[in-house]
């Protein structure tokens, strides 16, 4: 489970190009939109296109996504139940 | 009436100029991602959605960050200030980026942060959004820097329709090169003023 | 303003476009020419680019982009409706506002070239870039005056228009064809699509249960002119072009403010140059694109504007789609035909109304119209409108 929460906090630096950003920077339970990582809605999109690419779930509204990309703990939740 | 250059900038791959001046070499022929991250630390821009811009708006962004360093924004009437520039190439790098993003049906993933880029006039937006301008903006598709044409443009900016300042210039990325070419023009002499806007501005480009 | 050309989904002219919105009947439906797998809806002109080339006067062997040749039948519409002789076409000025160019051409050969197959690489990619369209419309229209092209996403051709008016405002040029052109291509629909913008069906504007736009293609453009010229040539005007402003909303690459702040100020910017209030605004053509951004952003930019006097307002993108570069045009065309007609255009496919503001005006009627407002706002916080005046 773990390896699942570190492997996303990975994928997701490298694919919204945090370049001042680690894995160690981000907490499981850190808010990523908003006031957070401040994350904007493009940046949502790109998580739908990631989740969709690496990890074969799709998600089809920009409404949903905001509910399952609250925090890495809420996406790994998600990809876990979802397997 | 009269109208004053108080700022200009260059970047080019050789270096990044402000007022005629080289204020930093690109040495070692970085290539345009390192140099401008290079140029964006010792700025001290601190401005995290840098990092997701393409190249061109990377590059427009930059040269008006140099170009206003010494420039105090925040007493600046936003309505008032427009943002006129040239571009010949458009966002091709951004474009074939997203074409590639989808053209394969096996691995078809179009990108959203790219496609937000295939237009050459978001770096308008980026300059506008970062500095809070909502005056005019526009960007003119041409075959090469027409400075005449802007110096026109701007002058009938500030005669006819009440605006104070203007960022315009040339900006252009390609796979191959890039330039940008930014000036300041202001309707009053009370800051510093390097030259007389005119006709034939961009001779200042060294 | 004396003359005008359209070509858009509702028909290949400008008596077309007008019978077809009178009907209140849809231009939007599944593509026929576009190649794509997608499940969309599109307001795709109904015609391939063969027959295009027929109306265009092209030969069959030449290769051209859908958008040079959208933009050459409405440009020719134009200036034959403006009635200008040669000599007056050759002293003329044309701005061109695109957003897409040649690319329907240069994406089907580019997918060629990776797989190893020949193409002409003149005939593919010579015309990909936006000023492509604008030369091959001034060549084969012999206009020789001053040539510009704007790309500015959505507000590309209302943009062109309102340079036009400056520079004969100016002094620099007596008479422009202003507008833009913008054919559908794969380019575009992989890139809304993945904005998730895009609703699979027949989009909604202005409706509170609306899930995105349909993307469209067409090409219009007005004859502009200074008083003196026509009066000079016995030219008749049709409508006055009388208001322009562009601002620039300064929030977000592609999403507008929630408040409508660039709108604001291009409405704003507009009513002064024409020097009215807004309450002497008579009909609203809306930018309205079915979004749920823009939709809500626009509604509070017209509520601060207008407050108690909100007058009918409509977007016609139920009919056309949302064309891109060219929606500034072909909406301006729309609002010069409004005022002609003495009519308000239709707000097609409104279920249930948002709430923020009055709901839009469902019905072609006829009203008394003074004054006409157009908006056209683009990606890039580009945000632009025209106001329209009776001649």
């Amino acid at each position: 489970m773990d390896n699942l929460r570190e492997k996303l906090k990975v994928e997701i630096i490298e694919l919204l190009n945090l370049e001042d950003m680690t894995p160690s920077g981000i907490a499981n339970d850190d808010i990523l939109f908003g006031e957070g990582l401040g994350l904007d809605s493009i940046d949502a999109l790109e998580l739908i296109v990631l989740l969709e690419k690496n990890y074969q779930l799709k998600i089809t509204s920009a409404e949903d996504g905001k509910k399952i990309f609250q925090t890495i703990d809420t996406i790994a939740q998600y990809i876990e139940s979802n397997k | 009436m009269k109208s004053y250059i108080t700022s200009y900038c260059s970047i080019t791959p050789e270096s990044c100029s402000l007022n005629g001046k080289v204020k930093y070499q690109n040495l070692n022929n970085r290539t345009f991602n390192d140099f401008s991250k290079s140029i964006y630390k010792q700025e001290k821009i601190a401005y995290p959605k840098f990092s997701k811009m393409d190249g061109l708006s990377k590059l427009a962004f930059i040269a008006s960050e140099v170009l206003l360093s010494s420039k105090d924004t925040s007493r600046w009437n936003e309505q008032q200030t427009a943002i006129v520039l040239g571009n010949k190439s458009s966002s091709i790098v951004s474009d074939q980026k997203h074409y590639d993003s989808y053209k394969d049906r096996a691995s078809y993933f179009p990108s959203p942060a790219v496609f937000v880029y295939t237009l050459p006039n978001i770096m308008l937006g980026e300059i506008s959004i970062k500095n809070k301008i909502t005056g005019e903006t526009s960007c003119f598709i041409q075959d090469q820097f027409d400075s005449t044409f802007l110096y026109q443009y701007i002058k009938d900016l500030f005669d006819s329709e009440g605006y104070h300042r203007c960022i315009t210039g040339w900006v252009d990325y390609t796979p191959f090169d890039y330039e940008a070419h930014l000036f300041l023009v202001s309707k009053s002499d009370i800051e510093e003023v390097k030259t007389i806007f005119d006709h034939n501005f961009k001779r200042l480009i060294i | 303003m004396s003359g005008y050309g359209i070509i858009s989904a509702l028909g290949f002219n400008a008596d077309e476009n007008l019978n077809t919105l009178k009907m209140q009947k849809s231009g939007i439906e599944k593509s026929m020419h576009l190649q794509t797998s997608k499940s969309v809806v599109v307001g795709e002109v109904k015609a391939s680019n063969d027959q295009l080339k027929s109306f265009a006067n092209i030969s069959a062997k030449k290769t051209l982009s859908r958008t040079a040749l959208l933009g050459l039948i409405a440009s020719r519409e134009a200036i034959a409706s403006a009635k200008l002789e040669a000599a007056e076409i050759g002293q003329a000025g044309i701005i061109n506002g695109t957003s897409v160019g040649g690319m329907d051409i240069s994406e089907i050969a580019y997918s060629k070239i990776l797989v190893g197959k020949a193409v002409n690489i003149n005939d593919s990619f010579s015309g990909h870039d936006c000023g492509h369209s604008t030369h091959v419309i001034a060549e084969q229209l012999k206009i020789k005056g001053y040539n510009s092209t704007i790309s500015t996403a959505c507000s590309s051709s209302a943009n062109s228009i309102m340079h036009g008016a400056m520079l004969i405002k100016s002094g620099q040029l007596n008479c422009a064809v202003v507008g833009g052109t913008d054919a559908l291509s794969l380019f575009t629909l992989n890139g809304f699509d993945s904005l998730k913008i895009l609703d699979s069906e027949w989009c909604r504007p202005f409706d509170k249960n609306r899930k995105g736009l349909n993307l469209g293609e067409g090409a219009a453009y007005l004859v502009l002119e200074s008083e003196e010229h026509i009066k000079a040539r016995n030219g008749k005007g049709i409508a006055e072009l009388v208001g322009y402003g562009n601002a620039n909303d300064a929030y977000h690459q592609t999403a507008s403010s929630p408040e409508g702040n660039g709108a604001y100020f291009a409405i704003k910017k507009a009513l002064d140059i024409a020097n009215l209030s807004a309450h002497k605004i008579s009909y609203i053509n809306a930018h309205g694109t079915g979004t749920n951004n823009n939709d809500q952003s626009e509604s509070w930019a017209l509520q601060n504007i207008f407050s108690h006097d909100l007058p009918p307002y409509s977007s016609t993108k139920a009919f056309t789609g949302h064309t891109l570069g060219a929606a500034g045009g072909i909406e301006a065309v729309f609002s010069v035909m409004a005022l002609q007609e003495q009519s308000l255009l239709p707000n097609i496919n409104l279920n249930q109304p948002m709430g923020i503001i009055d709901a839009p005006n469902t019905i072609y009627q006829s009203k008394q119209i003074s004054n006409v407002l157009s908006n056209s706002f683009g990606f890039g916080g580009n945000c632009s409108s025209l106001i329209f005046s009776k001649a």
